[in-house]
C-alpha cells in the first residue's frame, strides 16, 4: 500500500470527517455524489464573505476589483487544470447539467436540424440525456444510443456503425458514476470527428480522478461539476472550442452577458461573458480555485493510484460476501464499487449501514435506462475519494456481513 | 382500538429495545410477518414509486371503515408499512384524515418519513390521508 504522502495529515484537511453519527465515526463512501471540503476551500468561501465581497465586472472600488479578479484567477486556474489553450473557453455554469444542458439549447437549437442525430451511450446521467431529448423533441432529431456489453464497456463496434454523415453531436460519460467504467474517449472522439460531428464530454466524474487534457483529447465541449473535485457545491465549467463557443447564440438574457443594450436592438459581450448572464455564484467560484491547488498540490496521478488501491482492496473484500455480485467490471474504472446482494434490497442495506455510520449511496444513480438494460432496479455504490483508508472499507465489509446477518 | 391506542402500544413495543440494532431486527419481523398484498392488487394505479423502493397500497371501504393493505420490495420499508397499516386500517375516512400521527417520531423512525423522494414512505402516508378525505367526501 502506497502511503501517499500522508492519508492521517490529509484526513486532517477535511473537517467533516471528524463528525460522529449515531455514536459512530462517520464513513464516507458517497464521493461519486459529492466529494467533502478541504478546510482552505472553506476558509476561501468565508474569507471572500469577511473581507472581499462585492459584484464582480461592474464598480470601480476596491472590493469589487479585489472580488473581480479572484474570479478571473479561477478562470486562468480551471483553464491549467484542463488544459484549455484559452481562458475565454472556460465558461462558469452551476455544474454537469447546466453545462450540458447549455451545449444543448444554444448549439444544438442553431445548428441541429430535422433528421440529424446525436449519440448518447447506454451508461449516461439523465442529465446527458433529457437535455438531449428535449432537443430532439423540439428539433425533430433522432436520439442514438450505444450499447454496452455485461462488463458495463462500450460496444465500440456498434458506435461505428452509428456514425454518419447524420450525426451531429456524440455526447458521451467519461468515467461512469454508477459502473466506474472509464470510456475510451480518444477513441471516440477521433471517430466522431471523421464524421464531421462535434463530442461532449460528461466529465462529472472523470475530473477528480483523471488527468485532463482537452488539446490532447481534441475534445470539442467538457463538462464538469466543482463539487466533485472537493470543491463547492453549485458550480461547474463548461469548456468549448472558441470557434464553436462564437458561433453559438446566448442562451440566457440579462446583465454581465450584454456590450450595449437599446430597445431595439442589444448587442452581446463577447466570450466568456455571453454565456454568463446575471450575477455569477462568485463566493463558490473564487473558492474552487482552492480546491483544484489542493489537488495538484496532491498530485493527480498519486491520487489516481492511491484511489486504484482502494478500488483494488474494496473489490477483492467484498467477493467474500455470498451472493454479492460486482456491477461494473470494466477493465478500466474509477474508485466506484457497485454491486447488488441475492436476496437483499439495496435499501435495506443502506439503511443497515447508515446506522453504522456508513454512508453509501444507493438506487439508480440517476442512470435508469442502464439499470434496465442490467435488469435491475439499483445498486449499492460505495465510491472512494483521496482521505479513504483500507480501515474504512474493513468497516464497510463488516457492515455488509452485519446486514446480511440482520436481512439474510 | 382508537388511531392513539395503537401507536401507544407501537411505542410501548419499541420501549424494550435500546440499541438500533435489535429495534431493526423488530422492524425487520413486522416486515417478514406482514401479509403480502396479492398480486392483483400490484398495479400500476396502487404503486408509490420512490427514489429507491416501491411501495403499493390498496384501500377500501368496509361498511363504515376505510381499509388498507400495503406491500413493499424493500423489507425494513415493509416493517414501517406494516406499522402504518395497522395504526390507520380500519377506522372511518374522517379519523384517518384527521389523525395525528406521533409514533414515528417517538419511536425515533421519523426520518424515514422524512427522506419523501427516496422511500415513498411519506408519499404513502399521504396517499393514505387522501384516501381518508376522498371517502369523505364521497360519503
Ligand atoms: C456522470 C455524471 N454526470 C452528470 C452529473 C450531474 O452533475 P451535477 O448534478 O453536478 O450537475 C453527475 C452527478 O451526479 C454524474 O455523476
Amino acid at each position: 500500500m502506497t502511503n501517499f504522502p500522508d492519508i492521517a495529515s490529509i484526513r486532517k484537511d477535511f473537517p467533516i470527517l471528524n463528525e460522529v453519527i449515531g455514536g459512530k465515526q462517520l464513513v464516507y463512501f458517497d464521493n461519486a455524489a459529492t466529494t467533502q471540503k478541504p478546510r482552505i476551500v472553506l476558509d476561501a468561501l468565508s474569507g471572500y464573505y469577511e473581507h472581499y465581497n462585492a459584484n464582480i465586472h461592474r464598480g470601480i472600488h476596491h472590493l469589487a476589483e479585489k472580488a473581480t479578479g479572484a474570479f478571473e484567477d479561477t478562470r486562468r486556474r480551471m483553464q491549467k487544470f484542463i488544459n484549455a489553450p484559452l481562458s475565454e473557453e472556460v465558461i462558469f455554469t452551476y455544474g454537469t447539467t447546466d453545462s450540458i444542458n447549455l451545449v444543448a439549447q444554444s448549439y444544438g437549437r442553431k445548428f441541429l436540424k430535422e433528421g440529424d442525430e446525436i449519440i448518447i451511450s447506454t451508461m449516461e446521467h439523465h442529465s446527458n440525456i433529457v437535455p438531449w431529448q428535449m432537443l430532439c423533441e423540439e428539433k425533430g432529431c433522432v436520439l442514438r444510443v450505444i450499447p454496452i456489453n455485461d462488463e458495463g464497456e462500450l460496444l465500440m463496434d456498434e458506435y461505428e456503425k452509428m456514425l454518419s454523415g447524420k450525426t451531429k453531436i456524440v455526447s458521451v460519460v467519461h468515467a461512469s458514476n454508477a459502473l466506474g467504467t472509464i470510456n475510451p474517449v480518444s477513441d471516440i472522439i477521433k471517430k466522431a470527428h471523421k464524421v464531421g460531428a462535434k463530442v461532449l464530454l460528461d466529465g462529472a466524474q472523470a475530473s477528480s480522478h483523471l488527468f485532463l487534457d482537452v488539446q490532447a483529447l481534441d475534445v470539442d465541449f467538457y463538462a464538469l461539476s466543482l463539487h466533485k473535485i472537493y470543491g463547492p457545491t453549485g458550480m461547474g465549467i463548461l469548456y468549448g472550442k472558441k470557434e464553436l463557443l462564437d458561433a453559438m447564440p446566448p442562451y440566457r438574457g440579462g446583465g454581465e452577458m450584454i456590450k450595449e443594450v437599446t430597445f431595439e436592438k442589444t448587442t452581446y459581450n463577447e466570450l466568456p461573458y455571453k454565456f454568463e448572464a446575471g450575477t455569477p455564484n462568485i463566493a463558490d467560484v473564487v473558492a474552487a480555485k482552492y480546491a483544484l491547488d489542493y489537488v495538484d498540490t496532491l498530485g493527480k496521478d498519486n491520487i489516481a493510484k492511491y484511489e486504484s488501491e482502494l478500488l483494488k482492496y474494496a473489490t477483492d473484500a467484498v467477493r467474500e460476501i455470498p451472493g454479492l455480485k460486482i456491477i461494473g467490471q470494466a477493465k478500466d474504472k474509477v474508485s466506484v464499487l457497485s454491486f447488488v446482494i441475492e436476496g437483499m434490497h439495496h435499501q435495506d442495506i443502506a439503511v443497515i449501514l447508515d446506522n453504522q455510520g456508513i454512508a453509501v449511496r444507493t438506487g439508480h444513480h440517476c442512470t435508469q435506462p442502464l439499470m434496465s438494460r442490467l435488469g435491475i432496479l439499483g445498486t449499492t455504490r460505495a465510491s472512494f475519494a483521496v482521505y479513504n483508508t483500507i480501515e474504512e472499507i474493513d468497516s464497510l465489509i463488516k457492515g455488509l456481513h452485519k446486514a446480511k446477518k440482520m436481512l439474510g | 382500538m382508537t388511531i392513539k391506542e395503537a401507536q401507544d402500544e407501537l411505542i410501548e413495543d419499541f420501549e424494550l429495545f435500546d440499541d438500533w440494532e435489535s429495534k431493526y431486527e423488530y422492524i425487520i419481523d413486522l416486515g417478514k410477518q406482514f401479509p403480502p398484498l396479492e398480486e392483483q392488487f400490484k398495479t400500476e394505479e396502487n404503486i408509490i414509486k420512490g427514489c429507491q423502493s416501491r411501495v403499493w397500497l390498496n384501500a377500501y371501504m368496509d361498511g363504515e371503515l376505510l381499509k388498507f393493505e400495503a406491500d413493499s420490495d424493500a423489507i425494513i420499508v415493509r416493517g414501517l408499512v406494516s406499522m402504518l397499516v395497522k395504526v390507520l386500517s380500519g377506522h372511518t375516512p374522517e379519523e384517518i384524515a384527521s389523525a395525528d400521527l406521533y409514533f414515528m417520531e417517538r419511536i425515533g423512525l421519523h426520518q424515514h418519513l422524512a427522506q419523501t423522494r427516496s422511500n415513498g414512505l411519506a408519499s404513502m402516508l399521504k396517499q393514505m390521508r387522501t384516501y381518508g378525505i376522498a371517502y369523505q367526501a364521497a360519503e
